[in-house]
This record gives structure tokens, C-alpha cells and sequence, in this order.
């Protein structure tokens, strides 16, 4: 590793910060001893099953619920007429200073389906099989309307419209950067002129553990209690009460239990959780709705999905001097919670990736479309930025002959640029050496050999194609400045900050909570690990709450990889004021001034005197007698703090991908993939290469084998995993990870988030290695999944222009 | 997921599973279960009744010989994977096993259950034409065999009766000497054949090509013989040029199918380059 600042390592005299301890939570987890959503049984729980729409467009023009309500076990059946007194689900982050024509789901669709499995009605009944059964007998009448599913056609004149304040179903037109006459200017100057549509296909998250809610009401208190696989429960608490329910923000109580996984997919309020707590109302005893892996696929929120026009300048020696975009986002049937923020702050003030563009205009059209809602995906419009640009650079090298290497190195941002402000309006990045992460992984990868070994096999018409792909990135991390996100140019409308609560209990032991929620990232480790190292205790004296609104300050939750940059900083800060007070409890116990109290080995002492030497425990217990404190001084050890960072954070780093393709199949190998990241300071290195690993597999995966394809109808054609290609162990290669560690200024600990860093390096790096194998063919660019059949087909269709080349 | 509400009877023998079929019209057998539940789970298959055969201690048996092998209908992937006469004499199978499904399936799936759900995508049936098997089937009328040639008729969809039970599946001896193999492009999610071939030859002591016995699936609506190259290679001297020349017309006639992820045309180059690869290896060229 190199550390490439003057702030303070954490390295060697740490005991527990820096150390890769296993996750303290794994052995509950993977041994069944986990509780998560569908281990809940509530004593008289009853379960919920919908009745889906077979159309992606129709109008409801009759429901008979009849037969179903006779059907055995059934308590109740429902329909929307039911539930008009429940608002529509808000989209909480709209598109910045534009208009955003807003449509957002009710808890059943009324008069009208706008997607195939838009819930119509709801059945529930004493178990889940008599649920299903009965909701099958439920009798609709639909008028089939004509279905458009394309993020680019919807918006021509004649597609069927699905909303009427959307005209040609248009959510919104937004735009950044340079002002588009003078980046029409620099593109008409540049030596080089390129222009190519890029798609970015859509994706489903595909979690381990589904989405669902559990929904409780308790008469006698009239308070509602909701279980929810949810990456965010006290955002939901409050859009729930007050936005959605109209009920009492204090008579709602939200838990989100052990989550399986989430990707950004649970970071959304959905239709599911107001109903079932309406219909625990309704029928006076709880109620369970858990998704199939189809409904999750049918309506669980998708990512990606952008279509891309962009032109691009650039001089002969490769440097690229303006960049013009416009983007086709397809939003889906709906507007899901934060759909508008992804294609808009966290995309298009993206683009620049990490390179010094000096024109750059981006357009951005949101559509509707009869398809699942999309929001945000596991890097949320920072992967769609990343393989925008990391394909311009190779389309650059192609234009200009000059090597895709030499192109990005000609442009990066340089370290004394620092804070570097990308002129696409978004907040400057905070640190970096690019060239350095770079240099590193080519010289890892063996990047000039290959180079050779390629020219080699070209010469020899070898019968295996070599690929070699780079995908340089910088990311925005720990998303949060209130003043910024809140303000009206992002439309977010509300902070994001953090909080965090640190108990010191009287025999030592410590209970400490997060807002932050996890859902496989590990913090019940790393954030004790903070807590074991900056109070000097032993790891399992720490415990970490987290994920139910009645026993942790408001949090914003986990996403955007902004749990440790926000939300451990935050318990940073607890710590400190924790080690204060205690600082002073010592002095007072060991007669000595505050300033004379140094802390070592996790004892405070007087300076010089580390014999007479306090534990925490000790110290925490006179907190809690409370019987000799100072002078003014309230009892007990118990911090809060609600942190607000000033700036982002911005990880980068450098992936290489090398493939290997068969010229006569089409199939692909992947031969090496080498990563060098950094994510600042680490607090736990086996979750950050765990992090890596995931990121990586999802990411590779977008680029050969997933996509959601809906048939022209809007059928989804992609419906479960027999179709929907979700990679596999042996799908992926052995990754070789190594890191560079350029601390944030941003904060304290100098750390800036891990989460989604594997994902938008990996889908660049594996496509441009695929293209890069086929150059002696003449295919400039293919739609991912870049499949052994679609390959076989480029090259085939090629083969006159590959006979040219060799 | 929730199937629809079914009876479950566990057999205690194949005349006790055959009395269940012929009470019980809408019953189905169950063997792996990893084809029927899985369309149970998602209601594309909602039986009245499932007759659960797994516990018929007779159907599980692994038989080889000299004169060919007997291998029980309830013998499971792995189970005939580890099975050391079988791999020495039809190394094939364990070839081929070895690409099926994933660990899981490979422990509970069957070759009976492949054979009579015959699924065109399945990787055993096109092994079962290529070794010239047979089934052992008993039904209400007594015991009968049916040879791989007829038994597939279409998707899904064989010669066996609704009442009738796959008791084994009988493989006769393979030539004196032999060159066998199995090739297949998986599909990236399924994990079943994109296009499978698989190909047995028999050679005479001066390396003539005798018999050849060559079965693609995936490709068609069911597993078919690639009757032209077998005939092409038949009474020859193989060679890297006539293997390729045969290959190279593997898939004319096929009435090829195409879907989302690979076109007939892609489907169809895959037939003729994967049965030149099995037969290369094969044929030990």
C-alpha cells in the first residue's frame, strides 16, 4: 500500500482499526440463527397475497371479489376503492429547479395498470397458501391498452401515454455543465469528432432475501408497529406517518430486522408497507407480505436503464476537450421514492469521471415507461457516469489512435488539483492521485506485455482474441452535506446527516446505535472496532444497535456507500465526547487537572504516572454512582451526535480487466482481473476486499451476462432466474485486489465509503476489455450483456473486415 | 413460493406407486423433484397428488457388467458420477453429469426423472441416444422397454405412459474400442443446454470409425441423432478434415430453435463447432 498524504496513518499501533477481524455477525447469520423478516411469527398473524396485472397497460374496468372473500381462511379481500384515504407514496427527491411531472403508486392500482403486476387487489387469509388460492379467484375486467417499454420511445409522438400531467411521458428535462452553444463550439474545434449511442441496460437487484412487511395494530394504544426489509426505517417512519398515513409520527414504530441484502432496492418506500398496516387495522390481527422472487422482478424497483447520445471532441493526441450528452432515463411505470435524484445529481454531475473535460453539457430526459420503476441500484447512477466515460476513452483511443492507456493518463485530474471542482455542478472532489491507482494496476496487470501478447496473437490469427479493458473511476461517496443535497438545486429537500448514540453502562460495557442500517456491510464489526479501538476496550464489550426507530436516534440509513464516511464519523464524534467527559471523571478520581489526563492502552493516567491508571469501566462506574463526580457534572457516559459532513467523499481507482474470447464461439474467458481502489483510511480490510468482491461479481455481471428485456407488450421476458442470468462462483475470476490510501480531508478519520466502488469500475473495465478484443473486427461498440451469441454475431457480421485485419 | 394444495403418497414399491397413478388420474411421480417442484412452486404445474418413489430401495441400484450397465431410475447425478464401473466404462457420464445444474441438483436430480420429464434442454437424453440406452418401464399392463430412439416425441413429451414408472435405465456395452464425449454451451442462467452434443464412437483394431452414435439437445424440440454425421463418419479413417467436413453439416435439416438469449442461426454454428470439438476429442485427432 501507499499512503500518498501528510495525515496520520492508522496503521501499526492500532488494536482493533486497520485489523481485518472477521464479521462478528457472520456465525448468527450464516448459521439460520439470523431473524429476518419471514422468521417472524406474530402470535394471530394472518398473511397477504395480491392479485398482480397480467397487462402492462389496461384500464380496471370491473374487480369481483365475490368468490374469493368465500374462499377457505379468507379474512378479508380489498381492492383500492378501500384505501382512498391513504395517499399515493411521495417521491421524495425530485429533479432540482425543474418541473417534475410526478406519478407515484397508491397501495393498489385504481381505474388504471400501468405495469405487468401492478397489485389490484389484496387478499388475506390464515395462511399464505389459502391467500394465493383465494387471490386467484379474484375476477378482474381489464381493457388491454397498447404498451411502450423503451426509455427512447416512449417519448415519440403517437406512443401510448400513461399519465396525463406527463405529455409523451416525459417525468423531466434537466441539464448541467457548460451552456450547450459553447460545448457545440468546442465539438465543431476538435481534431476528433465522435458520436455513439450507448446503452446501459436494465438491471434487477436481485437480493438474497426479498422485499416484504409485516404490519401490526394495537387497539388499546392505537399505536401501528411495521417489520420491514428496509435499508432506511426511520425515513420510512416519517414518510409513512406523515406523508402517506396521515397517523401520529410517534404512533408509528418501524423495525427493520436482519436484512438479506438490499443493493438500494430497500432503500424505497413501497405500496406494501401502508397496506399492511391498514389491513392489520382492518382486520384486527397482524398481517405478513412477503414478495416471491417473481413479484420482486415484477415490481421491486430496477436500475440502470439509460440510453445515451453522446458526442464527443477530442484533439489528435488524445485529449479530450468536450463532451455532449444526452440521456433517455427510463423511470418506469411510476416515480419510485428517489427515482428523479439518480439520473439527475447522481449521473449527470458525474460524467467528467476522472478527467479534466474542459466543455461538457449534459441533457436529461426521465421517462415513463410500462415497466418496473427504476431508482437507485447499487452505485445509483454513478456506474451509468463511469461507463459513459470510461467508453468515451476508449472511443477516443480508437479515433485517435492513441493507446486507451496513454488517453486516460493524458486527462486525469492531477493531485495538486485538489479540490477539484468538474465544472457539472457537483461539489468538488476532495482528494485523489489517479495516475497513481493507475500505474500500479497496469503495472500489476502486466499491461505492456499483454499489449505485445495481443499484437502477437492478432499477427497470428490466433484462434483465442485477446481483450484488454481499463476502467479508471471516481465516485461521490457518504452523501450527506445537508447544505448542498438539501437546498433546492438538488431537490432533495431535507439533510442527510447522521447520528450515532454511545452508552458507557456501569460495569463498562457499551451500547452504541447507528442510523445507519445494515444489510450485509458489516457494521455490527467495523463500528465496534471503532468503539473497541478509540475507548480501549476489549471488541466483545461493544454492542451495535441499530434498525428500529423506538430504540435509535433518527438516521437516514444505509446507501451510497455513506455508512462510515457519515455514520461512523458520527460515532467518532460520540467517542470523543465520551473519552471527554471520562477524561475529566478520571482527573477528578485521580486529583489531577483534565489536561494532565493522557489515554493509553485504553487506561487514562496523569502524565507520567501510568500506575495510577483508570479503565473505562472504573471510570464509567463513578459516572454512574454519581456519588463523587465533579462539581455540575451530570451522571453517566451517554453521547449523541448528529453529523453533517461538509463535503462528500470521492474514492477512486483503477480496474483492469483481461479477457480472452473465442473467435469461433464467441464465448468469453475472463483471464485476469486486477483492481487497485482507494476508499481512504480502512478501517476493516476483509470487509472492504468482501465489498470489492461483491461490487466486482455485480458489475462484470451487467457486463456479460444480466439485462431485464420486456417483450413489446411489457411482458417481462426476464421474469425469474431460468432467464435472468445472476452470476455464479464460477462465473467470476479470481480477483486481484491491491490499494492505494489517499485519506478524505473531509473527516476526521479520513476514510470515504467502500460499498459501491467494485460495481462502477467493474462493468467498464469488462466491456472495454470485450471491445478491445474485437478492434481487429472494426465493432467500435456493443449493448451489453455482452453475450457469446451477441459477440459471435458482431464478429460474424464483421468477418469481411476481420479478414482485412489479419 | 406456495403450490396449489396436492396429496403426497410415498411408495413403498413400483406396484404400490403404480395402483396410486391409476387411482388418482391428476397424480404425478415424483423422483429429483427439481423440475416438477420448482413449476409446482411457480403454479405452471399444480397436480392433484404427488406418489413420491424415492424410498423404493429397488430403484436406486447400480449395476455394471460386462454386457452393459443397469442403472436404477431413482440413481441420482452424483450417485452415477461416483460410481467407479461407470466411469470407467462410460466416462461420459460423469463428463456430462459434471455439467448439469449445480451441486444441489446434482445430488437429488435423477437420470429416470430427466429422461421422463424430457426437458429439450436436458443434458443426460442426448448421452442416452448417443449410448444407445433403453428404459425399463412398468405400468398396469405389466413390464416393457422403450429404446432411446423412441422414446422423445416433442417438448416435454415422450412415448411413456401417464401410468407407466421408469424402473431403470439400461445402457448396452460401449465397442471394444471407444472414443466418447459430451460439449455444451450453457446457458448463463438456466444452466442448461444452449446446445449439447454428444457423441460415442466405436473403431475397429485398424482405427475404422464402425459406429457412431452422435445426439444434440438444447437445439431442437428434443434431444435428436445427428443421423448424417454418423453416417458420414461411418466405415471411415477418421481425420481432422473429414471430422470437420461431417461437423460442418451437423445442423442442415434441424428444425433449429431460437429465444431470447441465442438465435437459430447462432444455435446452429454452435451445433456444427461443438460437434466437431466432441468428435476431434473423440476420435482422439
Amino acid at each position: 500500500m501507499t499512503t500518498t498524504s501528510e495525515l496520520p496513518e492508522t496503521a501499526p499501533e492500532t488494536r482493533y482499526i486497520g485489523k481485518p477481524i472477521k464479521r462478528r455477525e457472520d456465525p448468527r447469520l450464516m448459521t439460520g440463527q439470523g431473524s429476518f423478516l419471514d422468521d417472524i411469527r406474530l402470535p394471530g398473524m394472518s398473511y397477504a397475497e395480491v392479485v398482480r396485472s397480467p397487462y402492462a397497460h389496461a384500464n380496471i374496468k370491473m374487480i369481483d371479489t365475490g368468490a374469493a372473500k368465500s374462499m377457505p381462511g379468507v379474512l378479508g379481500v380489498f381492492t383500492g376503492d378501500d384505501f382512498m384515504d391513504i395517499n399515493p407514496l411521495p417521491c421524495a427527491w425530485q429533479a432540482g429547479k425543474v418541473t417534475n411531472n410526478v406519478n407515484t403508486p397508491r397501495v393498489l392500482a385504481v381505474d388504471k395498470v400501468c405495469q405487468v403486476g401492478d397489485p389490484v387487489a389484496v387478499v388475506v387469509a390464515e395462511t399464505p397458501y389459502q391467500a394465493r388460492d383465494a387471490a386467484a379467484a379474484v375476477d378482474v375486467d381489464y381493457e388491454e391498452l397498447p404498451a411502450v417499454t423503451d426509455a427512447k420511445a416512449t417519448t415519440a409522438d403517437g406512443a401510448p401515454q400513461l399519465h396525463e400531467n406527463a405529455p409523451n411521458n416525459i417525468v423531466l428535462t434537466w441539464e448541467c455543465g457548460t451552456d450547450a452553444d459553447s460545448v457545440d463550439a468546442a465539438l465543431k474545434a476538435a481534431d476528433v469528432h465522435v458520436t455513439e449511442e450507448i446503452r446501459n441496460q436494465r438491471l434487477i437487484p436481485t437480493a438474497i432475501e426479498t422485499r416484504g412487511s409485516i404490519g401490526r395494530y394495537d387497539p388499546g394504544t392505537d399505536e401501528y408497529t411495521l417489520w420491514e426489509t428496509s435499508q432506511c426505517p426511520h425515513v420510512h417512519r416519517l414518510l409513512l406517518a406523515a406523508f402517506v398515513m396521515n397517523i401520529p409520527e410517534h404512533k408509528l414504530r418501524v423495525i427493520a430486522p436482519d436484512i438479506g441484502g438490499g443493493f438500494g432496492q430497500k432503500i424505497f418506500l413501497y405500496w406494501d408497507m401502508p397496506l399492511v398496516l391498514a389491513l392489520a387495522k382492518k382486520v384486527g390481527r397482524p398481517v405478513k407480505y412477503v414478495e416471491d422472487r417473481s413479484s420482486n422482478y415484477l415490481t421491486a424497483t430496477h436500475g440502470r436503464d439509460h440510453v445515451t447520445d453522446v458526442e464527443i471532441g477530442a484533439t489528435n493526441d488524445g485529449h479530450i476537450t468536450a463532451l455532449k450528452v444526452k440521456t433517455w432515463a427510463n423511470l418506469g411505470a411510476y416515480l419510485s421514492t428517489i427515482a428523479p435524484g439518480i439520473p439527475t445529481t447522481l449521473y449527470g454531475r458525474m460524467v467528467a469521471g476522472c478527467y479534466k473535460i474542459p466543455n461538457i453539457h449534459v441533457d436529461v430526459v426521465a421517462t415513463y415507461s410500462n415497466t418496473a420503476m427504476v431508482d437507485a441500484y447499487r452505485g445509483a447512477g454513478r456506474p451509468e457516469a463511469a461507463y459513459l466515460v470510461e467508453r468515451v476513452c476508449d472511443l477516443v483511443a480508437h479515433a485517435t489512435g492513441v493507446d486507451p492507456a496513454e488517453v486516460r493518463r493524458r486527462n486525469f485530474i492531477q493531485p495538486e488539483d485538489f479540490p477539484y471542482d468538474t465544472g457539472v455542478g457537483m461539489l468538488p472532489y476532495d482528494s485523489g492521485n489517479y495516475e497513481q491507482a493507475f500505474d500500479r494496476a497496469l503495472e500489476q496487470v502486466g499491461y505492456k506485455e499483454l499489449r505485445a501478447e495481443q499484437q502477437r496473437r492478432r499477427r497470428n490469427s490466433d484462434p483465442k482474441l485477446l481483450g484488454i479493458g481499463l476502467s479508471s473511476y471516481v465516485e461521490v461517496c457518504g452523501v450527506a452535506p445537508s447544505k448542498w443535497i438539501g437546498l433546492p438545486g438538488e431537490g432533495w429537500g431535507a439533510g442527510l446527516w447522521e447520528s450515532a448514540n454511545v452508552r458507557v453502562h456501569l460495569t463498562g460495557k457499551i451500547v452504541a446505535t447507528t442510523g445507519s442500517l445494515p444489510h450485509g456491510q458489516g457494521h455490527e464489526t467495523s463500528f465496534s472496532q471503532l468503539v473497541a479501538e478509540e475507548l480501549g476496550v476489549p471488541i466483545e464489550d461493544v454492542e451495535i444497535q441499530h434498525g428500529d426507530t423506538a430504540g435509535t436516534p433518527f438516521g437516514f440509513g444505509t446507501y451510497g456507500s455513506r455508512s462510515l464516511a457519515v455514520g461512523g464519523i458520527a460515532m467518532y464524534k460520540s467517542l470523543q465526547k465520551v473519552k471527554e467527559k471520562a477524561r475529566r471523571i478520571a482527573a477528578h478520581m485521580l486529583e489531577a487537572s483534565p489536561e494532565d489526563i493522557v489515554w493509553e492502552n485504553g487506561k487514562a493516567h496523569v502524565k507520567g504516572s501510568p500506575e495510577q491508571a483508570k479503565t473505562l469501566g472504573e471510570i464509567a462506574l463513578q459516572a454512574s454512582v454519581a456519588y463523587d463526580l465533579p462539581d455540575g457534572m451530570e451522571p453517566y457516559l451517554d453521547e449523541t451526535t448528529y453529523y453533517d459532513p461538509p463535503n462528500c467523499t470521492f474514492p477512486f481507482g483503477t480496474h483492469v480487466c483481461v479477457v480472452e474470447i473465442d473467435r469461433e464461439t464467441g464465448e468469453i474467458a475472463l483471464r485476469r482481473y486486477v483492481a487497485v481502489d482507494d476508499v481512504g483510511n480502512v478501517v476493516n480490510p476483509l470487509i472492504v476486499d468482501g465489498q470489492l468482491h461483491g461490487g466486482i461479481a455485480q458489475g462484470l455481471s451487467q457486463a456479460l451476462y444480466e439485462g431485464a428485456v420486456y417483450a413489446e407488450n411489457g411482458e417481462l421476458l426476464t421474469g425469474t432466474m431460468n432467464d435472468y442470468a445472476m452470476p455464479r462462483a464460477s462465473m467470476v475470476p479470481t480477483y486481484e485486489l491491491d490499494r492505494t490510501v489517499t485519506p478524505s480531508p473531509t473527516n476526521p478519520m479520513g476514510v470515504k465509503g467502500a460499498g459501491e466502488a467494485g460495481t462502477i469500475a467493474a462493468t467498464p473495465a469488462v466491456a472495454n476489455a470485450v471491445l478491445d478484443a474485437l478492434r481487429p473486427f472494426g465493432i467500435e461498440n456493443l449493448d451489453m450483456p455482452l453475450t457469446p451469441p451477441k459477440v459471435w454475431a458482431a464478429m460474424h457480421h464483421a468477418a469481411g473486415a476481420a479478414q482485412a485485419a489479419d | 413460493m406456495f403450490p396449489t394444495e396436492f396429496a403426497y403418497h410415498r411408495a413403498t414399491s413400483v406396484q404400490d406407486a403404480i395402483a396410486f397413478l391409476g387411482a388418482n388420474p391428476d397424480a404425478k411421480v415424483l423422483a429429483g423433484g427439481h423440475s416438477l417442484i420448482p413449476a409446482m412452486k411457480l403454479r405452471l404445474a399444480a397436480p392433484g397428488a404427488l406418489v413420491d418413489i424415492g424410498r423404493i430401495e429397488s430403484l436406486h441400484a447400480i449395476d455394471v457388467r460386462p454386457d452393459g450397465a443397469k442403472i436404477g431410475a431413482m440413481a441420482t447425478y452424483n450417485d452415477i458420477r461416483d460410481n467407479a464401473g461407470i466411469a470407467r466404462i462410460y466416462p461420459i457420464l460423469p463428463e456430462a453429469i459434471a455439467e448439469i445444474g449445480d451441486a444441489q441438483v446434482r445430488e437429488r436430480g435423477t437420470f429416470g426423472g430427466s429422461l421422463a420429464h424430457a426437458d429439450p434442454a436436458a443434458d443426460l437424453t442426448a448421452v442416452f441416444l448417443a449410448l444407445n440406452g433403453e428404459i425399463a418401464v412398468t405400468g398396469p399392463n405389466g413390464d416393457r422397454t422403450i429404446k432411446a430412439d423412441d422414446l422423445f416425441v416433442d417438448l416435454w413429451t415422450t412415448t411413456l405412459e401417464t401410468d407407466e414408472i421408469i424402473t431403470s435405465v439400461i445402457l448396452p456395452a460401449p465397442p471394444a474400442s471407444n472414443g466418447m464425449g459430451y460439449e455444451k454451451h450453457a446457458h448463463p442462467a438456466s444452466g442448461y443446454a444452449v446446445v449439447g452434443i454428444a457423441a460415442v464412437l466405436g473403431f475397429s483394431a485398424d482405427k475404422t470409425c464402425e459406429s457412431a452414435r452422435i445426439a444434440v439437445t438444447g437445439a431442437t424440440s428434443k434431444a435428436t441423432r445427428l443421423t448424417g454425421v454418423e453416417q458420414a463418419l461411418t466405415g471411415q479413417k477418421l481425420t481432422a478434415e473429414l471430422v470437420s467436413s461431417a461437423a460442418g453439416q451437423a445442423s442442415d435439416g434441424l428444425d433449429i430453435n431460437g429465444d431470447l438469449y441465442a438465435s437459430e442461426e447462432y444455435r446452429a454454428h454452435l451445433v456444427n463447432v461443438l460437434t466437431r470439438r466432441v468428435l476431434t476429442s473423440a476420435a482422439g485427432l
